[in-house]
């Protein structure tokens, strides 16, 4: 029986093999190579952080990893779903790939015709047909896990942006994936509203999910993150623990793009 | 006689003149509205979808359509087709011709529409794990609906009064009626203005409708 809360917030942790690899990953627009053969892998119940300047290929690696965007080449595998990107692949692939993960936008993408429970309920009962009542529990389990039981009834356009932003999260969580992702889930708040929802994000890894997070927020990045990856030109031009990457970095270009993130004048 | 509104012919053809507007122009109104509005939304479909078959075929229609008269489309349909041996009824052959018209011109408002729907919202669909269709359904046209009422609206109001050319093969409706009350009395002033409040008080209470609808749809959109 899968119904208790946290139960979601548990996937399972399949011996040595990392929950996610990526393997020479390709992707262009046009004439924009945006990807150009990129690897990595997140262990299960590890955070990744994704860090990189606007043009990096950072958000578009992510979004390779449930096929919102198809790379022209290279391999994705999340759990026991791999995919080819070189040869061609159908929509049910697409689609058991995307089954495995969570996504948090950068600019939430809340239904706006559905109350803040409605959207967290979506999933589980639409697509998974699970019981009405029993999704409502947990969508209600869910709320209170990101601190919005209260406005379950709201239409999201009655939310604060990062209360909107954490009605995102707890939609996200509420189809039980293997890993969540988040796409610059603070760059769209005001300042004073990123808090809380990247207390929400530790809290998460903290209970054990796999997360990649593209973000700016490099304290964040430093206090919560397994690994650290600095992306420049469409490849990992450096990684490891944060402290390595973001305090004591090898390569001048990381370097250079940690300076002027921390001190842009 | 024969100057100004004859009061007494008013009272006496207000009867006859409903009976036409209930039983001709509001049910072909109605079944063609909701006909046309069906079409519109697969032509609508058909024209967003990636085959370049299935969305030639919608453009050519609306093309067709768009691009010739109401009135000759009736009369091919009325009086052409019983020369190829195909004969249909006035009052069938005023709903083909009305929905065909209701959808080429809908179909365009649902296109837009949407496509005013932002991306994301696709997106996010599909990462919980809907397919095309259930976003489209649960997602996609709720959003759409809102910013198509008000332009459907004004696809709804042009068709109560376009009906009034059905009177044209004989499909008795409210100005049809007007016409066999007028003509042995000669009181044409009298009988089309009657009809022609009729058609307004129809089209102001489809207008409070649409209003009604607005608000409604309106209710979890910002300011």
């Amino acid at each position: 029986m899968s119904t208790s809360v946290e139960h979601v917030g548990r996937p399972a942790t399949g011996g040595g093999r990392p929950l996610v690899e990526v393997r020479d990953l390709r992707k262009s627009f046009g004439e924009l190579h945006v990807l150009r053969g990129m690897d990595f892998a997140v262990p299960s119940g590890s955070v990744t952080v994704l860090i990189g300047p606007s043009g990096s290929g950072k958000t578009t690696a992510l979004r390779c990893l449930n096929a919102l965007e198809v790379p022209e080449a290279g391999v994705v595998r999340v759990a026991d779903c791999e995919v080819d990107f070189a040869r061609p692949v159908d929509k049910r692939t697409v689609r058991t790939l995307r089954s495995q993960s969570g996504m948090v936008f950068q600019s939430h993408h809340l239904f706006p015709h559905m109350t803040v429970i409605q959207n967290v309920m979506e999933g589980p009962v639409t697509v998974q047909r699970r019981a009405r009542e029993q999704a409502r529990t947990d969508a209600l389990a869910l709320l209170e896990r990101v601190g919005l039981a209260d406005k379950a009834d709201q239409f999201p356009f009655q939310l604060s942006g990062g209360q909107q932003q954490r009605v995102g999260i707890a939609r996200a969580l509420a189809i039980q994936p293997r890993l969540m992702l988040f796409d610059e889930p603070t760059s769209a708040l005001d300042p004073e509203l990123v808090g809380e929802v990247l207390a929400v994000m530790k809290d998460l890894a903290d209970q054990g999910w796999t997360m990649v997070v593209v973000t700016h927020e490099i304290r964040f990045a430093q206090g919560v993150a397994d690994q650290v990856l600095f992306l420049d030109g469409g490849v990992v031009v450096e990684r490891g623990a944060p402290a390595q990457v973001l305090t004591d970095p090898r390569e001048p270009r990381t370097r250079q793009f940690l300076h002027r993130l921390l001190d842009p004048l | 006689m024969g100057e100004g509104i004859d009061w007494q012919l008013v009272g006496d053809s207000l009867v006859p003149l409903l009976m036409g507007l209930v039983h001709g122009t509001i049910p072909l109104t109605a079944i063609t509205f909701v006909l046309g509005l069906a079409l519109a939304l697969v032509v609508a479909l058909m024209r967003l979808s990636k085959s370049r078959v299935l969305s030639g075929v919608a453009r050519a229609y609306v093309s067709v359509i768009r691009g010739t008269p109401l009135l000759v489309q009736l009369f091919i349909i009325f009086y052409g087709l019983p020369s190829l041996g195909l004969t249909i009824g006035a009052f069938p052959s005023a709903v083909i011709a009305f929905t065909l018209n209701v959808g080429a011109y809908a179909s365009e408002v649902i296109r837009a529409s949407i496509l005013a729907v932002p991306r994301g919202q696709w997106e996010a669909a599909s990462t919980i794990g809907m397919d095309g269709f259930t976003t489209l359904r649960r997602v996609v046209l709720p959003q759409a609906t809102r910013v198509a009422v008000p332009p459907l609206s004004n696809t709804l109001i042009s068709l109560v009064k376009d009906t009034s050319l059905a009177s044209t093969i004989l499909v008795t409706e409210l100005l049809r009626k007007a016409q066999e009350i007028a003509a042995p009395t000669f009181q044409f002033f009298t009988l089309y203005t009657v009809a022609a409040i009729l058609y307004w008080v129809v089209c102001f209470v489809l207008s409070v409708v649409q209003s009604r609808a607005e608000v409604r749809l309106g209710r979890y959109v910002t300011s």
